[in-house]
């Protein structure tokens, strides 16, 4: 264990502004990344779906 | 032989590779996850402080994950862009395509981390050394591939451009990988090499190369989702994609 | 039209990208290929004169000696063969310590001392606890007094 508290743990020996800065973007970018996936697959879904509705609509009129 | 060159070729069909991928996606989220969750605490709460830069240098533990995937999903993409281009398979586009944003990604935070590891022990935020520019022409590269992609609005057109592209552009990996035996830098020489033994405590070695795989999973996973929603984009025409249970209930 | 304009602009932005980055290279390549020169390269002349540039190599052991007012330090760059004394004011990298590389940018004035406006520290590539520094440290002086 190399930490005397949590204080001690985030103060990162005086590199806590470098280390977590580091570490905080690198989570945030890829938590972020999924999550724009997941808008894009949901978009490309609901087209398909309606694209697949006017189909439908047009075969069921001839 | 023949018959399993035509296997081959059934899975790089994207009808029967889109569900294959959908199956894989949480394996490798997971493996992502539990990596992470072990190199990071190895990282902090067993790796110890370094004896010249301190807890400062735990920021290898991001640096050198990001670095190096942002190198390797490049190669990656250029393996798809050769095989694409000689083979002319409609996946390797598609997957060379869903790579880029994540290795984007990464040569960013690559950056990124080196700048605030830089501030701190060498005492500057960022110098024109070899290093460090092939490493930002890396992340150009990138962003061009990325441009260049959507600016093409037919998308065998737009992979061939791109694949032309990453190939020119594959130059730039082992000039990044060498720069620093090549010619003077204040980046160091590398730590952990295959032709000699690593120049790290055990531990350290262990969080860094923990991450490496905890970031190596999660780029496939992302990856694989991406290529999937490209799929649905692309495959519009197709009559397939109709066919998929999410689509049609 | 929309479509077009953004066509356009994207092709636009990967150009200005791609140029920039070629830019970059040759930008590179011209001027920063030799990031820093050695004390021997400055000795041998290798050095542009007049006009700043930069010195790499270890600060000398018990060379360092720092101005009353704290911010003036002079040292002595080595390469183990040649030396260049270095003059700056101004604040040092956490990781400047003697027997350290460093890299300084500055002009090398007539008299010699080269007079440094940046000074960055180049560290090594190794990674270990302290007490396993020391214990090499150690090692390292009990070969160097058996060689003596």
């Amino acid at each position: 264990m190399n930490w005397g508290g949590p204080a001690e743990f985030f103060a990162m020996g005086g590199y806590g502004f470098y280390v977590w800065g580091s570490f905080g973007l690198a989570a945030a970018l890829m938590a972020l990344e999924p999550l724009l996936l997941r808008h894009r697959r949901k978009a490309a879904l609901t087209e398909l779906k309606r694209e697949l509705a006017a189909k439908q609509e047009a075969t069921d009129e001839e | 032989m023949s018959r399993r060159l035509i296997n081959w070729f059934k899975y790089s069909s994207p009808q029967t590779f889109y569900p294959l991928a959908g199956k894989m996606i949480p394996w490798f989220a997971t493996l992502a996850v539990l990596f992470g969750a072990a190199g990071l605490y190895i990282g902090f709460f067993v790796a110890p402080t370094d004896a010249q830069q301190g807890e400062g240098y735990r920021i290898i533990f991001v640096h050198v994950a990001a670095a190096w995937m942002s190198m390797f999903i490049y190669l990656v993409m250029a393996f798809w862009a050769a095989l694409g281009l000689s083979l002319n398979t409609r996946l390797s586009g598609m997957m060379a395509s869903a790579l880029a944003p994540t290795g984007a990604l990464f040569a960013f935070l690559s950056l990124w981390t080196g700048a605030l590891w830089g501030k701190p022990m060498w005492g500057t935020w960022w110098v024109w050394d070899a290093r460090l520019t092939s490493s930002l022409i890396l992340f150009f590269l990138y962003l061009g591939f990325i441009a260049l992609q959507s600016a093409i609005d037919d998308p065998r057109r737009a992979d061939r451009a791109g694949a032309v592209l990453l190939l020119v552009g594959v130059i730039n990996i082992p000039i990044i990988y060498f720069s620093v035996q090549w010619w003077n830098t204040l980046h160091q020489g590398a730590s952990v090499s295959l032709t000699k033994a690593p120049t790290m405590a055990r531990t350290m070695l262990w969080g860094m190369l923990l991450m490496v795989l905890s970031f190596w999973m999660y780029a496939i996973a992302a990856a694989l989702y991406r290529v999937r929603c490209i799929m649905l984009e692309r495959e519009r025409n197709a009559g397939w994609v109709y066919e998929l249970p999410e689509v049609k209930s | 039209m929309k479509n077009r304009h953004k066509r356009a602009a994207l092709i636009v932005g990967g150009l200005a990208a791609l140029g920039l980055a070629a830019a970059l290279v040759l930008n590179a390549f011209r001027s920063n290929l030799v990031f820093f020169f050695t004390p021997t390269q400055v000795a041998a002349g290798e050095a542009p004169k007049d006009r700043t540039f930069r010195i790499g190599g270890l600060v000398e052991t018990g060379s360092v000696k720092r101005a009353a007012d704290g911010l003036t330090v002079q040292f002595v760059v080595t390469d183990t063969a040649r030396q260049i004394p270095v003059a700056y004011t101004g604040i040092l990298p956490d990781l400047f310590r003697e027997g350290k590389g460093v890299v300084a940018q500055g002009k090398l004035g007539h008299d010699g001392v080269f007079v440094a406006s940046e000074v960055l520290a180049k560290h090594d590539e190794n990674y270990m606890p302290p007490e396993a520094a020391h214990a090499v440290e150690q090692a390292h002086k009990a070969a160097q007094s058996v060689k003596q």
